[in-house]
């Protein structure tokens, strides 16, 4: 009896269309089906609880509107459509955009403790807009992200420019430039806040802490075109950040416009964390800790880690604002402070598994 | 070894050893200067021999003397307790760790005390200040430990990037906690509102009597283990050669750090950056020799946070800024000047 040797099979598919091609892992599908399904089903819990209860299979209905006929159908719609809904949409799309962004940004900076909130974006971006809010007052919602971007990215370079000496810049000043950025930053909020009316000041204070508390729907259109221009950037740009990975002359050799990629990648993972900053406040954490989670999922190529970093950041975020709504019901906890809860031990333990490097 | 002796003598503003008693009987007349300068400012404006008059002569139906003495005064006072404590403890943990980013406020060490001081609040819903004290004392310790503990693991011990991450991340972790509770609790965050951003408005002396000793002790145990801290910052193998035994003095100076953090905090709420820039001036001031950065530290320490103060309460006069803000807006510049020029690698 012979045994006919199996080829092995490649352990990624390559998707074609005509010339252009993209590479992912095989596990990814079946990781992104699992942790879609793990959201959806906290979606359906997320929507249920609250002070107006409504059992996870009424919610099911209400969403695929097949329960129009069940008496209680208009508090229903009410609650699910405009009340809940929003903000649980509003959370996994930012919770999308800074795992996608803290992905970025560690694969530029080839640092794994990178993430916007670390390099001082969130903070710029906050300033700018308390600013907004406390100067101009009634301030429309579309204009805060375009404030948030440009004082993130003036942050990102400002500390790109303190930390660069002798022709580079290292990993430690960028972190350590970073933090002290952001405490320089933080104290010019608390300056503004001083100054401003008290009602504002309340808001902004509630806002700082990073939450989706009250979001509607116009808050998912004032950030939505943005993730529909810089989420394909970022998944495109995957291969580049993949070259880059393996060191500037392999990236250079390979044929990659080096700098012009760099500043692309750069402006990415600012707006993607910024745009989250000017509709939820500050949630710090997310961009740092999930790629480190999708990377042990399905690996380090960037074709698959970038998307299943944006769901699994998403899931997360929703079970964050979960949490927050049910910890200490009736009042609630802005989904800012979970995440830094949930995420600060889980740094505390890469710092101890990299302690050697 | 000529080099060395001549680079401690020349790397230092004061460069006879003979003069260094003398700069600091200076000091501290600069600094009662500057006390009775702080005094004399505020909303309304007091002149210096009202001052004297108000200390030394008090009358209690002249209204001036009544500001000085129950508004002005324990501000003061307080600025410079703090200053001082915070101040050693920065220059303790530096030479202990030989990380020139030490300070009690990026390690987390401030944030332990104030999250300590906040569940106490919470759980019990109010508290005599003695066990506000005890309380940051408790979260200050814990929180160094624990801090230390993380960024000294792996390789190479405790580096500047991995004390200063650990600090920073633990720091935003316990401050959730803090965070969290004040949001639940309207009446704890009344109480305590201006207390968590660092401030030194609305003590009374009575405080300041309680937690003061602590900070006295603290200093003066520093004062008496320096010879010890300059021999531990030329390296722990190097102490360890010159029959120093390590793990005591530096469990003697935890302790030390504790006190000061803890009673610092107790008393005006996380302020920091303090014990980042004051060790450095010192050093600036008098090399490389404890026994001299030490007493130099506690009069700069108080001067430090005294001008913050001052600037705190004058540039947006009627309204005040909390002190740790304007020490924030100080000492951030002076921390990325520190981490571009002074961090090797």
């Amino acid at each position: 009896m012979t045994v006919t040797p199996r080829t092995p099979r490649a352990p990624w598919r390559t998707l074609r269309l005509k010339s252009a091609s993209y590479r992912v892992d095989r596990r990814v599908p079946i990781a992104a089906l699992i942790i879609t399904l793990i959201t959806l089903t906290i979606l359906v819990f997320s929507i249920s609880y609250g002070a107006y209860a409504i059992t996870p299979l009424d919610v099911v209905q209400t969403l695929l509107g097949l329960n129009r006929d069940h008496p209680d159908y208009a508090n229903f719609e009410l609650v699910v459509f405009s009340f809940r809904l929003p903000r649980i949409v509003l959370a996994f799309l930012i919770g999308g955009a800074l795992a996608t962004s803290g992905a970025i940004m560690q694969g530029l900076t080839r640092n794994p403790l990178a993430d916007p909130s670390l390099l001082g974006v969130n903070e710029g971006a906050a300033l700018v807009a308390i600013g907004m809010i406390v100067v101009f007052k009634d301030i429309p919602l579309v204009w805060l992200p375009f404030g948030t971007f440009a004082g993130g990215l003036l942050t990102a370079l400002v500390i790109y420019l303190l930390a660069w000496r002798g022709g580079s810049t290292s990993a430690i000043r960028l972190i350590l430039v970073g933090i002290a950025v952001a405490a320089l930053l933080t104290a010019l909020v608390t300056l503004i806040l001083v100054f401003g009316d008290i009602r504002d000041v309340q808001q902004a204070q509630l806002w700082l802490s990073g939450s989706v508390y009250g979001r509607g729907w116009e808050h998912v259109q004032a950030i939505a075109g943005w993730l529909l221009i810089f989420l394909p950037i970022a998944f495109l740009s995957a291969r580049s950040l993949n070259a880059l990975g393996l060191g500037e002359d392999i990236a250079r050799g390979v044929g990659l416009k080096m700098e012009l990629q760099r500043g692309l990648l750069l402006l990415t993972s600012v707006a993607l964390a910024a745009i989250g900053v000017a509709v939820a406040g500050t949630i710090g954490f997310v961009g740092l800790v999930v790629p480190h989670a999708a990377r042990r999922l399905i690996g380090p190529s960037h074709e698959g880690m970038l998307p299943i970093s944006a769901l699994l950041g998403g899931a997360l975020l929703t079970l964050a604002d979960l949490i927050g709504r049910a910890i200490i019901a009736p009042s609630e906890l802005p989904v800012g402070i979970v995440t830094a809860m949930i995420g600060a031990p889980y740094f505390l333990y890469l710092l101890y598994r990299n302690r050697n490097h | 070894m000529t080099t060395v002796s001549r680079s401690i003598t020349s790397n230092r503003l004061i460069g006879r050893r003979a003069l260094l008693p003398l700069g600091l009987i200076i000091g501290m007349a600069l600094l009662g200067l500057l006390l009775i300068t702080s005094i004399t400012l505020g909303a309304a404006e007091i002149d210096a021999a009202v001052v004297y008059d108000a200390l030394f002569r008090f009358d209690e139906t002249n209204f001036d003397h009544l500001i000085i003495q129950t508004v002005r005064l324990p501000r003061v006072v307080i600025g410079v307790v703090i200053g001082a404590g915070l101040a050693v403890a920065g220059a303790i943990m530096q030479g202990l760790t030989r990380n020139p980013l030490a300070d009690p406020g990026i390690l987390g060490i401030s944030s332990g005390a104030a999250f300590a001081v906040v569940l106490g609040l919470f759980i019990a819903r109010s508290l005599p200040m003695s066990a506000y004290a005890l309380l940051a004392f408790v979260g200050a310790g814990v929180t160094a430990v624990l801090v230390y503990g993380f960024g000294s693991l792996g390789r190479g011990g405790a580096t500047p990037l991995k004390l200063t991450l650990a600090g920073a991340v633990f720091a935003a972790f316990i401050s959730a906690f803090t965070t969290a509770i004040l949001i639940t609790d309207q009446e704890a965050l009344e109480q305590i509102r201006f207390w968590t951003a660092g401030s030194l408005a609305g003590r009374d002396l009575e405080l300041i009597a309680q937690v003061a000793p602590f900070t006295g002790i603290g200093i003066l145990g520093s004062v008496l283990v320096s010879r010890q801290i300059t021999t531990l910052s030329l390296g722990e193998d190097v102490a360890r050669g010159l029959g120093q035994n390590t793990i005591w003095i530096k469990a003697l100076c935890a302790v030390l750090v504790v006190l000061l953090a803890g009673s610092s905090v107790a008393l005006a709420g996380p302020i920091g950056f303090v014990g980042l820039i004051v060790p450095h001036v010192a050093r600036i001031v008098v090399g490389v020799d404890f026994r001299w950065i030490i007493p130099y530290t506690v009069l700069i320490g108080g001067a430090v946070v005294t001008i913050a103060d001052v600037i705190a309460r004058t540039v947006v006069r009627p309204q005040e800024l909390p002190a740790g803000v304007v020490m924030a807006l100080i000492g951030a510049p002076f921390f990325i000047y520190l981490a571009r020029w002074k961090v090797r690698r």
